[in-house]
C-alpha cells in the first residue's frame, strides 16, 4: 500500500463518520433548485453541529460556517465550499519547510499517553528510509520502563539509540547525544522527552532547559519542535499546543492515532487559532505507519465519496 | 480542571446583577455563554443541547428567590441540573462478595489504563485490602515491565509468569496466585487499542470470561474531545463496563467527556486520577465536581488529603504548640513538609475557591522552588536557632545563607514572615478550643498564603 493508500485507509474511520452526517446535510443544500442560493439557516445549523461534533472547535466551526453561508453560489456543492474553507485555513499556516542544520535536532514533546515514543521511533524509521542516518536519544527517564520501550522499537527501525538509567536528568542525556551525534555524523537525532502536563511549570522548565542545551550544543538547534496531539483529543489540544508553543518553541503538530474513531478536529482549530502546521499524522501501529502530512489530501480524504 | 467553565458562568452571572425575575432576554445570554463553555470543554453536542433545553425551561420566568440574586439563582438551577446529570450514584468499586474480586481495567491506548492500575492498587491498600497486580499487555513494548517497575515503586505484588504470553492465562493465572497467597482483589490491567479492533475486543471478552471481573473499568483521558462518549459506548457494547476511570485530571482539561460519558452512555464515573504520584487517585464525587465547576472549590477533597497524610497524634501536639507561645521554626518546617505530602502545591492551591484561576497569578504563583528554599534555610539552622529564633543575629544569618545557598535577604525575609505567622497563629489557634485535623488543615493553608501568596 502507498502512502496516499495508508492516509486514507487512516482516515477511513474519521471519514465514515463525519460523511454519513454530510451527506444528509448536503443532500439537502444541494438540490438543484437551491444550488445558486445561498445556505439556509437550517443547513449552517446542522454543519455547525457537525463540525463540532467532529472537535473542530468553536471558533473554527464558526468561521467556516459564516464563510459558507456568506458566499454567493454559482452552483457549487456545499462539500466544495467547505473543503475550500478546510484547506484554506490549513494552508493559512504559512508553514515554512522545516529548517536542518548539521546535525538536524528535532525535539518531540507532549502530554503523557499521546504516543511520542511510538512517534520518535516512526519518524527515526521514515528518515532512515529516506537515506537519512537518524539517531534517536531517550530522554524519558521518568516514566517506568519508557526507555525499553524505546530500544525495542529503535530495534525495529534498525536505529541507535542514546539512552540513560531511569531518574537521569534529561538534559544530560540529550548532551550525550548530540555528540554522540556529532561524533558519529548521525542526523537527524531525535529526542523522545517524558509526557507532561503543560500545567506543570516545573516540568515545562525542565523542557527549556533540554532546549537550552540543544541550542548550545548544536547551532540552530532544535531545528525542529514537534507535538505530538492524540487524535481523541478535544479542546484542550489547543491549549495544550499553545502552551507548549510558549515554553518549547512548537513548530508543528504530529496527529498521532489517526487510525482511531476520532477525527483529529482539533488540528483545524490549532491551525485556526495559532497557525501551526500539522507535520506528520500517524496512522497505524506499524513502524512505518507516519506518514508526511497533506492538507489536500486530508481534506480530499474527509470528503471524498468514492471510498 | 474546570477552571476555564467556571470563570466563563462567572463572568455571566456577573451580568445577571440585581433582577427581580429570571427574564427570557437575560437567561438566554446566560444560557449562550453556558452553551459556548460547556462545547469548549469538550461536552458532547447533544447533552449541551438537552442541558440546555433543561436549564432553560427551569429559569425562565422564575421569581428571585428574596434570599438569592439572579445570578445565584441560575447557578443554583444550572449545579443542581448538572448534579442530575451526573446522577446519585457514588464512587468506587462496586461492592461484591466474591474472593478475590477482580477488576478488569479497559480503555483506549494512552489513555493512563497501566498507571490508573497501580493508583487504584494502592487506593486500596489505603482501605486495608490486598490487591495483586497482574498486566495482560503483550503488545505494547515493555508495558509489563512498566507495571513491574510501579510495583516495585509502590511496594506492590504483581504477577508475572515469565514467559507466559498469553493474555488470558496470565490473567487466570493471577486468580489462582491470588487464592493461594490470600490476596483479595485482582487488578487485571489491559493492552489498550484504538476500539476499531476487532481482535482487542474478542482478546477482552475472552480475558473477561475467563475472570468473571466484577468491576470492569473504563479509563478515559479527561482530554478526550467529542469521542469520548463512542468509545466508552462500544467497550461497554463488546465488554461490558460497569464504572469509568477519570484519568489526567490535574491539567487544566475541563473534562466535559466526563458529563457526556454519564449522561450517555449511562455509566458512573467510579473514580478520578488528579496528579501524577501513585497517591493520586480518588473515588468520584458528583456534587464535589460540580462545586468546583462552580467555583465553589474543593475543600472537602482538600480536608480528605490533608487527613491522609497528618499524623494525628502529631496534629493534636502541633495544636497545643500553636495556642502557646512555643510555635518554632522546626514545627514550620515539620508543617511545610506535611503540607507538601499533600501534593504539589499548584494542585493543592487549585482545590480552594477562588483560586481556580492561579495562572492569573502569574509570577506571584507559589513556586516549589522557593520552598525548597526555605526548607533549605531552616536546615542550615542549629537546633538551638530553630527552637529560638530569636538568637539568629547577624553574623548567623550570614553563615546560614551560605550554608542553604541563598542570600542574607532572603533568610531575613523567612525570618520576618516566621514572626508574623506566630502573631497570626497566637490569634487563631486562641480562638477557639477544640478543632483537630479539619481545623489543621485549614491552618495550614493559611499559613501557606501568608507565605506563598503574601510575599
Amino acid at each position: 500500500m502507498g502512502v496516499f493508500g495508508r492516509v486514507r485507509e487512516g482516515l477511513r474511520r474519521t471519514a465514515q463518520q463525519l460523511l454519513g452526517r454530510f451527506d444528509e446535510i448536503a443532500q439537502r443544500a444541494d438540490a438543484p433548485e437551491r444550488r445558486t442560493a445561498k445556505v439556509d439557516a437550517e443547513t449552517a445549523g446542522a454543519l455547525e453541529e457537525l463540525l463540532i461534533t467532529a472537535d473542530v472547535g468553536v471558533a473554527a466551526a464558526d468561521r467556516i460556517v459564516s464563510a459558507v453561508q456568506a458566499r454567493v453560489r454559482h452552483g457549487e456543492s456545499l462539500r466544495e465550499l467547505v473543503k475550500d474553507e478546510l484547506l484554506s485555513i490549513l494552508e493559512g499556516t504559512g508553514a515554512a519547510s522545516p529548517r536542518s542544520g548539521s546535525p538536524t535536532v528535532v525535539l518531540v514533546v507532549g502530554v503523557n499517553g499521546t504516543g511520542k515514543t511510538t512517534t520518535v521511533a516512526k519518524l527515526a524509521h521514515l528518515c532512515k528510509s529516506q537515506g537519512e542516518h537518524p539517531l534517536v536519544c531517550a530522554a524519558d527517564t521518568f516514566r517506568a520502563a519508557a526507555v525499553e520501550q524505546l530500544e525495542i522499537w529503535a530495534r525495529r527501525a534498525g536505529v541507535d539509540v542514546i539512552r540513560a538509567r531511569e531518574g537521569a536528568d534529561p538534559a544530560s542525556v540529550v548532551f550525550d547525544a548530540m555528540a554522540a551525534g556529532k561524533a558519529r555524523g548521525r542526523s537527524p537525532i531525535i529526542v523522545d522527552t517524558a509526557g507532561r502536563l503543560h500545567t506543570r511549570t516545573n516540568l515545562m522548565q525542565e523542557l527549556q532547559k533540554i532546549r537550552r542545551i540543544a541550542e548550545r550544543e548544536v547551532e540552530g538547534a532544535p531545528h525542529e519542535v514537534l507535538l505530538v496531539l492524540d487524535a481523541t483529543v478535544g479542546q484542550n489540544g489547543l491549549t495544550q499546543a499553545r502552551e507548549f508553543m510558549a515554553t518549547a518553541g512548537v513548530t508543528g503538530i504530529v496527529l498521532a492515532k489517526l487510525d482511531g474513531t476520532a477525527k483529529g478536529g482539533v488540528a483545524v482549530a490549532i491551525a485556526h487559532d495559532l497557525g501551526l502546521p500539522i507535520r506528520y499524522v500517524g496512522v497505524g501501529e506499524g513502524i512505518a505507519d507516519l506518514v508526511p502530512f497533506s492538507s489536500r489530501e486530508y481534506v480530499d480524504g474527509l470528503f471524498e465519496e468514492s471510498w | 480542571m474546570f477552571d476555564s467553565l467556571s470563570e466563563r458562568l462567572q463572568g455571566v452571572f456577573r451580568t445577571l446583577r440585581g433582577e427581580a425575575r429570571l427574564s427570557e432576554p437575560v437567561v438566554e445570554a446566560a444560557l449562550r455563554e453556558i452553551r459556548m463553555a460547556l462545547l469548549e470543554a469538550d461536552v458532547n453536542f447533544k447533552v449541551v443541547k438537552a442541558f440546555v433545553d433543561r436549564v432553560r425551561e427551569r429559569a425562565v420566568g422564575q421569581d428571585v428567590l428574596r434570599s438569592l440574586t439572579p445570578a445565584q439563582q441560575v447557578v443554583k438551577i444550572v449545579r443542581d441540573e448538572l448534579i442530575a446529570l451526573f446522577g446519585d450514584a457514588e464512587g468506587g468499586l462496586r461492592p461484591s462478595k466474591s474472593s478475590p474480586q477482580v477488576v478488569l481495567l479497559l480503555g483506549l491506548q494512552g489513555a493512563g489504563k497501566t498507571t490508573a492500575a497501580a493508583k487504584l492498587a494502592k487506593w486500596l491498600v489505603r482501605q486495608g485490602r490486598h490487591p495483586l497486580l497482574v498486566s495482560t499487555d503483550v503488545r505494547r513494548p515493555a508495558a509489563i515491565e512498566q507495571l513491574n517497575v510501579l510495583g516495585r515503586q509502590a511496594g506492590l505484588r504483581v504477577f508475572d509468569p515469565a514467559g507466559d504470553l498469553d493474555p488470558v492465562s496470565r490473567a487466570t493465572g493471577a486468580l489462582t496466585d491470588a487464592k493461594n497467597l490470600g490476596f483479595d482483589l485482582v487488578i487485571v490491567d489491559t493492552a489498550g487499542r484504538l476500539h476499531i479492533d476487532e481482535t482487542l475486543m474478542q482478546e477482552l471478552t475472552a480475558i473477561r470470561d475467563a475472570v468473571k471481573p466484577d468491576n470492569a473499568l473504563y479509563v478515559a483521558d479527561a482530554m478526550t474531545g467529542q469521542d469520548a462518549i463512542k468509545s466508552a459506548g462500544e467497550f461497554n457494547r463488546h465488554v461490558g463496563v460497569t464504572g469509568v476511570v477519570l484519568t489526567k485530571l490535574d491539567g487544566d482539561a475541563r473534562g466535559g467527556a466526563a458529563l457526556s460519558v454519564v449522561a450517555v452512555v449511562g455509566v458512573p464515573i467510579a473514580f478520578v486520577g488528579v496528579g501524577e504520584r501513585l497517591d493520586d487517585l480518588e473515588p468520584f464525587q458528583a456534587d464535589r465536581l460540580v462545586s468546583r465547576l462552580l467555583g465553589m472549590g474543593d475543600v472537602l477533597s482538600l480536608i480528605e488529603r490533608a487527613e491522609q497524610v497528618v499524623d494525628r497524634d502529631e496534629a493534636v501536639r502541633l495544636e497545643q504548640k500553636l495556642r502557646g507561645d512555643d510555635f518554632t521554626l522546626e514545627d514550620f518546617l515539620a508543617q511545610l513538609k506535611t503540607l507538601r505530602k499533600m501534593g504539589p502545591l499548584e494542585q493543592v492551591l487549585g482545590m480552594l475557591p477562588g483560586m481556580g484561576g492561579l495562572k492569573q497569578l502569574g509570577d506571584a504563583r507559589p513556586d516549589e522552588a522557593q520552598l525548597n528554599g526555605v526548607e533549605a534555610i531552616i536546615n542550615s539552622m542549629t537546633r538551638a536557632e530553630r527552637r529560638s529564633f530569636k538568637l539568629i543575629d547577624g553574623s548567623r544569618r550570614r553563615r546560614i545563607a551560605t550554608g542553604s545557598g541563598t542570600t542574607v535577604e532572603d533568610v531575613n525575609r523567612l525570618l520576618r514572615q516566621f514572626q508574623q505567622m506566630r502573631k497570626m497563629l497566637k490569634v487563631v489557634g486562641g480562638a477557639g478550643a477544640g478543632g483537630g485535623t479539619r481545623k489543621r488543615a485549614r491552618q495550614a493553608m493559611a499559613m501557606l498564603k501568608g507565605r506563598g501568596l503574601g510575599a
